[in-house]
């Protein structure tokens, strides 16, 4: 073998921010590559959601008072939002794919820094997001949502949007180096998001509830984002809806983020 | 800094690891000369992949040391990282990226410089031999193909260590002697490699020293002949045509460790300077004209050495099914 000697091939003289940097950019790439190369993950994801508005709009849709804005402009936020927690559930997914298949082990084994690889499904799943995201605004125009926002309100739905999907990406990833099997990471989102989008502002107001259902509802996080997107998408009154949400998203941010990595760090040999 | 033996690319002293009640590794010692190949050989479960897991970093000791390329596994992992290959036991490859964005990926990742991995990457495809493969997602190569990618992975920064997992496993005869054919011309380069296997033959083929672990313990420890001399001499067999002649056989072979099976009509006997005793007892069987079907010279195979040390076969099928059942 015309194989070079050991030791030949020399590391590049770079600094640790600059690999830090590179190996992230490289896992991103990664991960972008499984978005384009199984683009039925981003239809699946799509499937529920637009169940849901169709089956919300026009089954149950007459039936629920929104007040002074239709119900397909009333529902288009909380199917949004539901679209962006689905997005997140394959962080869990592939996460859990990741370890099983063991190509976790091999990054392991490199002289990288472990948390590129999370940060690498973290930024795939905002590029799948946006990707589903325009997808459902296509669709909800298609039955009826008519949006009243200006460039600035967009741009600020667009930046809630990234920032709760980087939320509820990192509390995911948690999800993923709990679970054991894929099936489960399949469907341990669900158990989450679920309740989660029911038990919240995004198919009837909230006010209708029960009591103990409601105080829940209007205190969750879900709901702020909601309530801030639907204020800002159809002019609903905003109240603090829009601070609560970004509260929300930094504080599970700060708390997910250290957890994963530590857990990511900690998780031994695959079984 | 660097400890351990100079000389020594991989030192291991007094591993022990369990889990929960279970004792994987029960105080493992060895040791590797830089440029040689090791072989752990044992059957399932008796801790090899967790041997390599522990050298590799990914899996931490509870206790004894090791060192590989003279630095602690638990207290520089970043430096060990940077002078060690892994091919796991289970193929560690991207299915949705192709063979070779899966090499340019790790390539770049073991921080070498864009040329470097492009050239890195075009030399190894050819010599494993994926040259018409190398742009299809992992995902539709076969399993031996994908083992060649895994090695190939492991060997993109030429690192001066290389663990190899079970490296034949599931390959083609003719698919495991290329992969013989590298393993040689890497040690022969120069490169460490510390491989395990349940096949006596691969260690005996392959290694310059083995060290044989049953229950996370060294049982033995050599090189392949110095092992195979304990497993007792050579036997010479000659197998007879037609039974009338058994008797008369019997009385030229002669000797204290003659074994006769009369169905087969097979004689044995050890024998300590092999070819010489063989061809004499074949000159007086041809003297008295007896003819022979068959003859041979058996030396003891490793799977003898290993029935002599444990007391038990090397491979154990059915606890392999279960195991690979969990997995
Ligand atoms: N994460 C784990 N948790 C509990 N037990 C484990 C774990 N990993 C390995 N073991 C146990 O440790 C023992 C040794 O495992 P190991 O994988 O090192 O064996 P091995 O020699 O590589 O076997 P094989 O030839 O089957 O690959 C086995 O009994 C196995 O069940
Ligand atoms: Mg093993």
């Amino acid at each position: 073998m015309q194989d070079r000697s050991p030791a030949t091939l020399k590391p590049e003289d770079r600094t640790e921010l600059f690999w830090l940097l590179s190996n992230t950019w490289l896992m991103a790439g990664r991960s972008i590559r499984h978005i384009i190369r199984s683009f039925d993950q981003v239809m699946s994801l799509l499937l529920f959601p637009i169940m849901f508005m169709l089956l919300n709009r026009y089954v149950l849709g007459g039936a629920i008072d929104t007040g002074n804005v239709t119900y397909a402009n009333y529902l288009f936020a909380g199917i949004f939002v539901q679209v962006l927690a689905f997005g997140a559930n394959y962080t869990t997914i592939n996460l859990a794919v990741d370890l099983k298949e063991g190509i976790v082990d091999r990054f392991r084994s490199l002289p990288m820094a472990s948390s590129a690889l999370l940060i690498g499904h973290i930024v795939s799943d905002m590029v799948r997001n946006v990707i589903s995201g325009v997808i459902i605004v296509l669709v909800g125009l298609g039955v009826g949502f008519r949006p009243t926002a200006s460039a600035k309100e967009w741009l600020f739905v667009v930046g809630l949007a990234m920032l709760f999907s980087l939320a509820i990406s990192w509390a995911s990833a948690i999800l993923g180096l709990f679970v054991k099997s894929l099936e489960a990471a399949q469907w341990i989102g669900f158990v989450f998001i679920f309740p989660l989008t029911f038990i919240s502002s995004a198919f009837v107001p909230t006010d209708t509830m029960p009591p103990a259902l409601q105080i829940f509802a209007e205190n969750q996080p879900l709901t702020q984002v909601i309530n801030a997107m639907r204020s800002w998408l159809v002019g609903t009154p905003m109240d603090n809806a829009a601070w609560m949400a970004v509260i929300w998203s930094v504080g599970i941010i700060v708390v997910s983020v250290p957890l994963a990595t530590w857990l990511f760090r900690r998780r031994g040999p695959v079984g | 800094m660097v400890r351990g033996t100079a000389h020594n690319a991989i030192e291991v002293r007094g591993l022990r690891k369990s889990y929960g009640k279970l004792k994987v590794l029960n105080g493992i010692n060895f040791k590797v000369p830089t440029g040689s190949i090791l072989a752990l050989l044992g059957p399932n479960g008796a801790g090899k992949t967790t041997t390599i897991r522990i050298l590799s970093t990914l899996l931490q000791p509870d206790d004894g040391k090791a060192y590989v390329a003279g630095h602690d596994v638990v207290e520089e992992p970043f430096e060990v990282k940077q002078k060690v290959g892994l091919t796991g036991q289970y193929a560690a490859v991207d299915q949705y990226l192709s063979g070779e964005e899966n090499l340019l990926m790790i390539g770049r990742l073991y921080r070498l410089s864009k040329q470097d991995v492009q050239r890195r990457t075009s030399e190894l495809i050819k010599l494993f031999d994926l040259v018409e493969a190398s742009k299809r997602p992992v995902r539709t190569y076969s399993g031996g193909m994908r083992r060649r990618l895994d090695l190939a992975m492991s060997l993109i920064a030429a690192p001066p260590i290389i663990f190899l997992d079970e490296p034949t496993t599931g390959l083609d005869p003719r698919s495991r002697q290329t992969m013989w054919e590298i393993i040689k011309k890497l040690a022969a380069s120069g490169t460490t490699i510390l491989l395990t296997t349940q096949y006596m033959e691969e260690a005996d083929h392959l290694a310059d020293n083995i060290v044989v672990i049953d229950d996370g313990k060294v049982i033995a420890e050599g090189t392949p002949n110095a092992l195979k001399a304990r497993a007792g001499s050579d036997r010479s067999e000659i197998v007879l045509v037609s039974a009338k002649d058994l008797d008369k056989a019997k009385d030229i072979i002669d000797g204290q460790s003659l074994q006769i099976d009369e169905t087969s009509l097979s004689l044995s006997v050890s024998s300590k300077n092999g070819t010489k005793q063989f061809r004499q007892i074949l000159e007086e069987l041809e003297k008295a004209k007896i003819p022979v079907e068959s003859f041979s010279l058996h030396r003891p195979s490793l799977d003898d050495v290993f029935l002599k040390l444990t007391g038990h076969k090397a491979t154990k099928e059915e606890t392999s099914s279960t195991k690979k059942g969990k997995k």
